[in-house]
């Protein structure tokens, strides 16, 4: 069960089909503005579940509530079994089993990508340096970067940093993982190498929970798809009858929004044009 | 009737030809200032004191194997005690733990509100007799090295706990997420981050403490502990002169200068961002 018995990351060993994320009347108040009101999903091992919704609806939390980067205010969370909420679980041992890959990529400015892959394995799993780096090297060639494994983080592309980050995830040997709008940085031309990597870790068998905006990949990759708002989950199912067939009005008006072409046209382009600006070397 | 007067001016000087003059009035201030100096100095008696090369040439090898190298000892010490206290302050000034923070807060306002040279005096006057046959342990060395580190503690546990905070919040959070400790994640993550954040301000604080090692001059120290200005004065009174005081002098800049160009050249690049 320990992560360092699999030391390729190699994903999704609990049982198929059984819980690997169980979210049971989770709610989450900073001070008086209560962000999740009461949420209940679960996602199975081996399953990927997309969880769509405006800005603000509390996707972002919700996440991290998983991990317990925010401490839920009240409500459980158990991943493989163990409650996360638990105030008497060892969270660091936790987490070793989550990966997680934020919106803003977060490397570690000062060691290179191998070093970056390598550093949690060496100092949380007490591997030594010489096995640390070569599952470094593995995960960073799986996501297509076996030629930047020297490269410092400013000198990747922003589709580089992140699927880095995807490996330094996936070198912990993680049973889930957890996307938080992953692409939402990315110049428009950056975002299907980070997609295809994470659709070859969803057709490999991991466990995800993806906030995303990409209806497209949540259409082609999800078993099912949540949509959020307001701090309740308005809908679930299967993604095609989600994005395709939704049944509530906000779902609706919400994905008229996202997909309707010549208002995702205005919002990329504003993406883009916020992201060169602020980093004309990517 | 108002362009008319302007156009004419006939008794004003174009603004071009006013600067002028009022560059050239400024050379020959400083050009007669020059000239009356090496006029009236008196260079003979001027030599005799401050650039006399006997004066000058009885302080060698000393004033370098003793008084230089104490300087230093004296300043690394103090470095190396302020770092480490320092440290210790800036992450009690950080700490969820209140009692932490208040105290990391008086240490700072204390320590940087007194006199150093009183600091010293309490060092080496006031705990012996406070604690009678006590001393603050390791000689010169040790009573410097503590007095320069608890002060200096104080200004560094500022600049370390800026460091920290100029470090993204992401960082420990990903760190964090990958299931590292809050201690391993500040020790692998944050703090190279953040002293690369800090070396310059740092480096200016080396400058500082080298310059205040000076005072050790209070505390009474015998031959082999003396440091350059100890050692300047000791001889300009031994020969007479004040030509030890200038060398001493210039041995402070021979490290203080290259120090500061350092520093700056940190921050110069800090500022471009590059790495
Ligand atoms: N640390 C925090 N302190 C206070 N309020 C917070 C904090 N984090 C989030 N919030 C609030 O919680 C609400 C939901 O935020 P969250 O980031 O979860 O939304 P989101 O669905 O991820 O939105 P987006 O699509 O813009 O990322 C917002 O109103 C936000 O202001
Ligand atoms: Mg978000």
């Amino acid at each position: 069960m320990s992560a360092g018995d699999r030391p390729g990351g190699l994903p999704g060993d609990s049982a198929p089909g059984g819980e690997a994320i169980e979210i049971i009347g989770l709610r989450k108040a900073f001070g008086a503005n209560e962000v999740l009101r009461g949420i209940d999903f679960h996602v199975r091992a081996g399953e990927v579940v997309c969880v769509i919704g405006p800005s603000g609806s509390g996707k972002s939390t919700l996440l991290r509530c998983v991990n317990l980067l925010e401490e839920p205010t009240a409500g459980t969370v158990r991943v493989s079994g163990t409650e996360v909420t638990d105030p008497d679980v060892d969270i660091d041992a936790v987490r070793r089993r989550i990966g997680m890959v934020f919106q803003s990529f977060n490397l570690f400015p000062h060691l290179t990508a191998l070093g970056n892959v390598a550093i949690a394995q060496r100092k949380v799993l007490r591997r030594d340096r010489a096995e640390a780096e070569r599952i470094a090297r593995e995960n960073l060639e799986r996501v297509g970067l076996a030629d930047k494994v020297d490269a410092y983080p400013a000198q990747l592309s922003g589709g580089q940093q992140q699927r880095v980050a995807i490996a330094r995830a996936l070198a912990m040997g993680p049973e889930v993982m957890l996307f938080d709008e992953p692409t939402s940085a990315l110049d428009p031309e950056l975002v299907g190498d980070v997609l295809g990597v994470m659709r070859t870790l969803a057709e490999a068998g991991m466990t995800m929970l993806v906030v995303t905006h990409e209806m497209s990949f949540a259409r082609e990759v999800a078993d099912r798809v949540v949509f959020m708002d307001g701090g309740v989950v308005v809908e679930e199912g299967p993604a095609s009858r989600v994005i395709t067939d939704p049944q509530h009005e906000r779902t609706r008006s919400f994905l008229a929004r996202v997909l309707d072409p010549a208002a995702a046209r205005v919002g990329e382009g504003e993406a883009s044009d916020r992201f060169r600006s602020s980093d004309p070397g990517a | 009737m108002t362009v008319g007067t302007a156009k004419a001016a006939p008794a004003g000087m174009s603004r071009r030809r006013r600067r002028q003059v009022s560059l050239w009035i400024q050379y020959g201030i400083f050009a007669v200032a020059v000239v009356a100096i090496a006029l009236l100095a008196d260079w003979p008696t001027l030599r005799l004191n401050f650039a006399n090369w006997d004066a000058a040439r009885q302080l060698f090898p000393d004033i370098v194997t003793v008084g230089l190298r104490n300087t230093a000892v004296y300043t690394a010490v103090g470095f190396g005690i302020g770092l480490v206290l320092g440290l210790v302050v800036a992450l009690m000034r950080l700490s969820s733990v209140p009692p932490y923070r208040w105290f990391a807060t008086v240490y700072i306002e204390v320590f940087r509100g007194l006199p150093l040279l009183l600091i010293f005096i309490f060092v080496s006057v006031g705990v012996p007799l406070a604690f009678p046959g006590k001393n603050v342990p390791g000689g010169a060395v040790g009573q410097t090295g503590v007095a320069l580190g608890v002060a200096a503690a104080a200004y560094m546990a500022e600049t370390i706990r800026s460091g920290i905070e100029a470090v993204p919040r992401g960082q420990l959070e990903a760190a964090r997420s990958l299931g590292m400790s809050y201690g391993g994640a500040m020790r692998s993550i944050i703090l190279p981050q953040a002293f690369r954040i800090i070396i310059p301000p740092l480096t200016n604080q080396l400058v500082l403490l080298c310059k205040d090692s000076s005072l050790v001059l209070f505390l009474g120290v015998t031959l082999e502990q003396r440091e350059l200005t100890k050692f300047g004065r000791d001889l300009a009174g031994q020969l007479g002169n004040t030509t030890p005081i200038i060398v001493a002098g210039i041995c402070y800049l021979i490290i203080t200068i290259p120090l500061s160009l350092l520093s700056r050249r940190l921050e110069e690049r800090q500022r471009r961002g590059q790495r």
